[in-house]
């Protein structure tokens, strides 16, 4: 019981430090190049436990929590994960087999539509177009996707979470 | 445990229900975001939450603050001493500076009372701390540590030590969001000090420079121009520095000239700012200091009030002078 409760938390506490993470600032030379930590979190739950735990309800949950913090346009986060969660839910048997390498490039193609989506919600909003710069984000993030899932799935395993 | 659910997540087709919810979310977030977009609800619900927003925020700049604290702490003797040095310096300067200034403040206030405008040179300002979060919108806002509790409101200009700095675009109870000058949205009316051109400065896309894309082109504008706020549109009160012109060219369309600018407030260092009070005068013409009508003749008793005013007015704008200015060293020292 108290198993299931702790992995409960430790689900909902790294949710919450991606968050965390979104707003702390870089360096002003690093700062196009900040990962998208809350889309990655969200990823590695999907492809981790599925549908079990990570619904589109919650993502959509997830990113308007994201937008009252970030305060640009709410539902925009809301809309963004939404759609990364779901083709990662659809993919996921494929996803997680996938060698390391392969999944980081299906992680890359994840995050640059989801900037893609960014860019046309923004055009919408009537917002001008970013520098060339604001693309290097994608990448950066999916550089780091593979430390982030072998250290999560470490943590987890020695933690004997599910 | 995978192959229990097999039925439940297919390989590679998904069920229809999956599809369906997804159009349903993504049509709640657009319905979201319109309805945000058009009548600005995240205004009033981020205010309604700031009660948890603003501890996270407060969480999410301690990095920053511990940056800060760290660079301090481990600053060595010397570069603290030569800051020292450098700053009483700059205050001495300063002062010697003030000192001769006041005098023709004054001289200026009065010989601007017998003309009837409203300029004001006395200075109401609250300092600001920066908080240290990124709020995403491509970083062209920042967000100060004062908020409704303390009076702000939206529109107020920030200044740092060395020109303008952005305006207050959203209000929480205990910090708020300011826009910097440099962000795409903002436009601010200003003057090229040598000429006395007026035009306005954008911000740009990279957030590091301003645009100043209409100038005519028989302007006369070289790169070294001291740019001033003009104190048009009367949210920013004139004759503050904004940037200094480096390059000037034909714009795209070739109608106007284009000029770029570089702000002169540390727009990316500066961790305390300065808000200012009420200063900007009112949209629109000033009232009509003497109302037509008859002539004095048939009407003896208001001129008789109207000129005990013009003769009290001065006194108690100079004795109001003072109290001011020493309020407002009384803020910038500390």
């Amino acid at each position: 019981m108290s198993r299931q409760r702790l992995s409960f938390w430790w689900f909902y506490g790294t949710l919450a430090f991606a968050l965390l993470l979104m707003l702390v600032p870089l360096p002003h030379v690093l700062d196009p190049f900040k990962p998208y930590w809350p889309a990655l979190v969200l990823l590695y739950w999907a492809l981790e436990s599925g549908e079990q735990r990570v619904t589109l309800g919650l993502a959509f949950v997830f990113g308007v929590c994201a937008d009252l913090l970030n305060g640009v346009l709410l539902g925009e986060q809301a809309l963004r994960l939404c759609v990364l969660a779901f083709i990662a839910l659809r993919f996921r048997s494929r996803l997680r087999f996938f060698p390391m390498w392969q999944q980081t490039l299906a992680v890359l193609a994840l995050l640059l539509n989801d900037r893609f989506l960014l860019l046309i919600v923004r055009a919408f909003a009537g917002e001008s177009a970013p520098a060339a710069l604001w693309w290097g984000s994608p990448f950066v993030s999916a550089a780091l996707w593979p430390f982030l899932f072998l250290l999560m799935d470490d943590l987890r395993m020695r933690l004997r979470l599910q | 445990m995978p192959l229990a659910r097999e039925e439940s997540s297919p390989l590679f087709a998904g069920t229809a229900a999956g599809t369906l919810r997804l159009i349903f979310y993504l049509a709640l977030a657009m319905v979201l975001m319109v309805l945000d977009h058009r009548n600005g609800w995240l205004l009033r619900l981020r205010y309604a939450s700031a009660i948890v927003v603003e501890p996270v925020y407060r969480l999410a700049a301690l990095p920053v603050d511990g940056m800060r604290a760290l660079s301090v702490a481990f600053a060595d003797r010397r570069t603290l001493t030569e800051q020292n040095q450098r700053l009483r310096e700059d205050l001495l300067l300063a002062n010697a500076k003030l000192n001769r200034l006041s005098a023709v403040a004054q001289q200026n206030e009065r010989l601007k009372e017998l003309l009837d405008t409203q300029h004001s040179l006395d200075l109401r300002v609250q300092m600001a701390r920066v908080i240290g979060v990124d709020l995403g919108a491509y970083r062209y806002r920042m967000l100060i540590n004062l908020g409704a509790r303390d009076g702000v409101k939206a529109g107020q200009p920030v200044i740092d030590a060395h020109g303008v700095m952005g305006q207050v675009v959203d209000v929480l109870p205990t910090s708020s969001v300011v826009m910097l000058v440099t962000d795409p949205d903002h436009a601010l009316p200003v003057m090229i000090e040598r000429t006395g051109l007026r035009t306005i400065a954008y911000g740009s896309r990279n957030g590091e420079q301003l645009t100043l894309p209409m100038i005519p082109i028989a302007a006369d504008v070289r790169p070294g121009d001291k740019l001033l706020t003009s104190g048009l549109g009367g949210r920013f009160p004139e004759g503050f520095p904004v940037g200094e012109v480096r390059t000037v060219g034909p714009s795209q369309t070739g109608m106007f000239l284009e000029a770029h600018a570089q702000p002169s407030a540390d727009i990316d260092r500066s961790d305390e700012v300065l808000l200012l009070h009420d200063l900007a005068e009112p949209v629109g013409p000033p009232p009509l200091a003497h109302p037509a009508g008859p002539p004095a003749s048939d009407a003896p008793p208001p001129p008789s009030s109207a000129a005990m005013a013009r003769v009290t007015l001065p006194a108690g704008a100079s004795s109001a002078v003072k109290p001011a200015s020493a309020q407002s060293a009384g803020a910038v020292k500390p």
